[in-house]
């Protein structure tokens, strides 16, 4: 079952989830993906900041932080082991 | 065709070989170009530092041909979206007025390289030769990852080397390898197929070529983790935050006020001395009263400045500024702004010049400009010393809790005052600004690493020579001619009263009383007399003219060597009204939080926005504030009986 990354946030669940789509095309989608939210990755939510907006998130071995309006846009599904 | 074009490229005989040092932001190009030229250009642990092309010559030990390196604004990928990365890849492709560098290093951190690796590919088909340098292999081992260098270079068919930028390692091996640029192959495995055109087919062939050289991603780092946990808990990491601003801004008054007195008597001791050796002429009070007490009273300030800086440079190097963006984003979020706007504003609290430049990394226009235009209230250090020497005159040292004192309260409340003022404009300009198209933010965060204590050093020494620059260049014109101002007309002296008396008479009749006096009505209702007035114009050239123009006009009435705060916050020896009333200082201090007073800041204004209007806009509403919140701090702190 797909949910988006915003709401895997939410849900506060730490486990690996791996993207599989980053809806709405444009130039934010893509940017999005240059910067490694793209199909197949796996990611990892670490923390929201202390205001509850941005989040954190693991992936391609970095750290990086992004809001809810961007989140909202990847769609993720739980990582194959 | 080829030939052809390289023979003609290498006619012009001892034209050095340019390098462009090209790689995603915060991968330690800076750090890794100062290791090469020998250069101390600015390097912090969050991305966006570098926001301008930069170059340095390879230093002499690695080359005996000349070569010129070209440090790049951090980028991504070659498909430009704000200013300073439109600058990297204008650069690459010989669009900036000059020809394309005849090589690129493109730097790639081992920590990250999955994210950084595609950009080697946008790189290859611009057709340069490449070679690559792996930079953090130290941090990587650490965070027990891996990667196999040598492997990396077979599969990507370029010189690859492992290096350690800020402790030199592998860097001599990586100037000669940039010394000899002419032998570098261009790479067979970067051609053809390999070009990929999907952010995902990229990372494809990132993961492919990374599996052939046994890459291990490395961990989170350990003490990241554990400092993340505790300084960006929802309760502790504000709290923690809070209490680190507090400390900080008492700390100015209780440790290095000693320093500063020390340095003050050092400047009255000498203007009393030349006083006394030289021949009583004109030129001899030109040089003690003007130049002297005059840009002493602003040298002073050297301790609070070299602290401020030593903290700034400490949270830049440790990589804390990316995680207080990240708290604060939610905040830049309601003023309509985004995290990269932040961080411009963050360095603006060293200086706005800078702070105005790195809005280049804000890839919307709309964002860029309000943050330029609201950037200047952020708390520069020319504020410093008219804070201090106000705050330090006026309000008492009390304690209110623990070892917070009201002083120190008093110059968290202007800092604070200076941001809210600059978050509340940022929210009415972007309501009134055209909407641009907007791009997702992002940030990456570092991990944190120690500074080494040898930068900071080095980094506040810049900041301490810049500031001794400032005093000995535009202060120091100012306050010569403002002595003038101040001493001319002369007049003949009256036997009959003292020199104290005579100088007195000399001063309430020079030009630059007569121009006080001219703007009293403006500045009246806040209780300024003519001598504040003369100040606030003088300071329009740079903020601590304030204290150098009231150190000249009050060198005579300190009597009691109690110092410059002494007498502004005594009385009047003549009249026994008090020199500055508190409502009048404190309007003042709120005056300096808002207004506009500085002429480098205008100037990069239009540098940067490339009209007129935007720095004449800047400085009739910040100016207009700083008047208002003056009266008003005026007529409450006279209600309040303060």
């Amino acid at each position: 079952m797909d949910r988006t990354l915003a709401q895997f946030a939410d849900s506060g669940d730490d486990r690996l989830v791996e993207i599989a789509e980053v809806t709405g095309g444009g130039p934010i989608a893509w940017r999005l993906r240059e910067i490694g939210f793209c199909r197949g990755t796996r990611v990892r939510f670490v923390r929201r900041a202390p205001l509850g907006d941005p989040a954190m998130y693991e992936l391609h071995g970095a750290t990086i932080s992004l809001r809810r309006s961007e989140a909202r846009r990847i769609r993720v599904r739980p990582a194959v082991p | 065709m080829t030939e052809l074009v390289r023979l003609g490229r290498a006619a012009p005989a001892r034209r050095p070989a340019r390098i462009a040092i090209l790689g995603a932001p915060n991968s330690g190009k800076t750090t890794l170009f100062n290791a090469l030229t020998g250069h101390r250009a600015k390097a912090g642990n969050y991305p966006g530092v570098t926001v301008d092309r930069r170059e340095g010559d390879l230093h002499a030990r690695f080359t005996e041909v000349p070569v010129r390196l070209i440090d790049l604004p951090g980028v991504y990928s070659l498909e430009p979206q704000s200013e300073d990365e439109a600058v990297a890849v204008r650069v690459l492709r010989g669009e900036f007025g000059e020809p394309p560098p005849d090589g690129v290093v493109v730097v790639l951190a081992a920590t990250t390289i999955e994210r950084a690796l595609p950009l080697i590919v946008e790189a290859a088909n611009l057709g340069v030769p490449l070679c690559v340098a792996l930079t953090m292999i130290d941090e990587l081992k650490a965070r027990h990852g891996e990667i196999d260098v040598k492997a990396l270079g077979a599969a990507l068919g370029v010189p690859v080397l492992g290096v350690v930028g800020n402790r030199g390692l592998g860097i001599d091996d990586l100037g000669a390898l940039l010394a000899a640029s002419s032998d570098w192959a261009p790479s067979a495995a970067l051609r053809g197929p390999a070009v990929a055109d999907t952010p995902e087919q990229r990372f494809d062939w990132a993961y492919g070529m990374l599996e052939r050289c046994r890459r291990k991603v490395p961990r989170t780092d350990h003490w990241t983790r554990r400092l993340d946990r505790f300084l960006l808990h929802p309760v502790l990491g504000p709290t923690v935050f809070l209490a680190f601003v507090a400390l900080f801004f008492q700390a100015i008054f209780t440790w290095a006020t000693p320093a500063m007195d020390l340095l003050s008597g050092l400047m009255d001791g000498l203007a009393d001395w030349l006083l006394a050796v030289l021949p009583d002429a004109l030129w001899t009070r030109l040089l003690a009263d003007g130049v002297i007490r005059g840009v002493g009273a602003v040298i002073v300030f050297l301790p609070q400045i070299v602290f401020l800086f030593t903290v700034i440079l400490f949270l830049e190097g440790c990589g804390y500024m990316a995680r207080a963006a990240f708290v604060v984003d939610r905040l830049m979020g309601w003023a309509g702004l985004e995290g990269r706007c932040f961080l411009a504003l963050l360095s603006s609290y060293a200086c706005a010049v800078p702070g105005i430049m790195a809005t280049r990394t804000i890839p919307s226009e709309r964002d860029r400009l309000t943050t330029i235009l609201v950037a200047p209230f952020a708390t520069c250090s020319a504020r410093l010393p008219v804070y201090t020497l106000l705050i330090a005159a006026f309000i008492p040292a009390d304690p209110v809790f623990g070892p917070f004192t009201w002083q120190g309260l008093t110059l968290g409340g202007l800092y604070f005052l200076g941001t809210a003022a600059a978050l509340v404009s940022a929210a009415i300009f972007q309501r009134g600004l055209r909407r641009g198209a907007s791009l997702p933010f992002y940030l990456e965060l570092p991990p944190f690493r120690l500074p080494r204590p040898s930068d900071i050093l080095l980094g506040v020494w810049d900041r301490a020579k810049m500031f001794l620059r400032r005093a000995g260049t535009i202060i120091l014109c100012v306050s010569i001619v403002l002595w003038f101002l101040l001493n001319l007309p002369r007049r003949a002296a009256d036997p009959e009263l003292g020199a104290a008396a005579n100088q007195q008479a000399i001063l309430e009749g020079s030009y630059a009383a007569s121009l006080g006096r001219l703007i009293e009505p403006v500045f009246a209702p806040m209780g300024f007399d003519w001598r504040i007035n003369v100040g606030l114009v003088a300071s329009q050239a740079a903020r601590e003219v304030m204290v150098s123009t009231l150190a000249q006009i009050y060198a005579h009435e300190d009597e009691a060597g109690e110092g410059l705060g002494g007498v502004l916050a005594g009385a009047d020896e003549r009249s026994g009204e008090p020199v500055l009333s508190r409502p009048s200082a404190l309007a003042l201090l709120v005056y300096f939080a808002f207004a506009m007073q500085c002429v480098s800041t205008l100037a990069v204004i239009r540098r940067e926005t490339g009209k007129w209007r935007w720095p004449a806009f800047t400085f009739v509403y910040m100016t207009g504030l700083g008047w208002l919140g003056a009266w008003v701090t005026f007529l409450i702190a006279t209600a309040a009986g303060a």
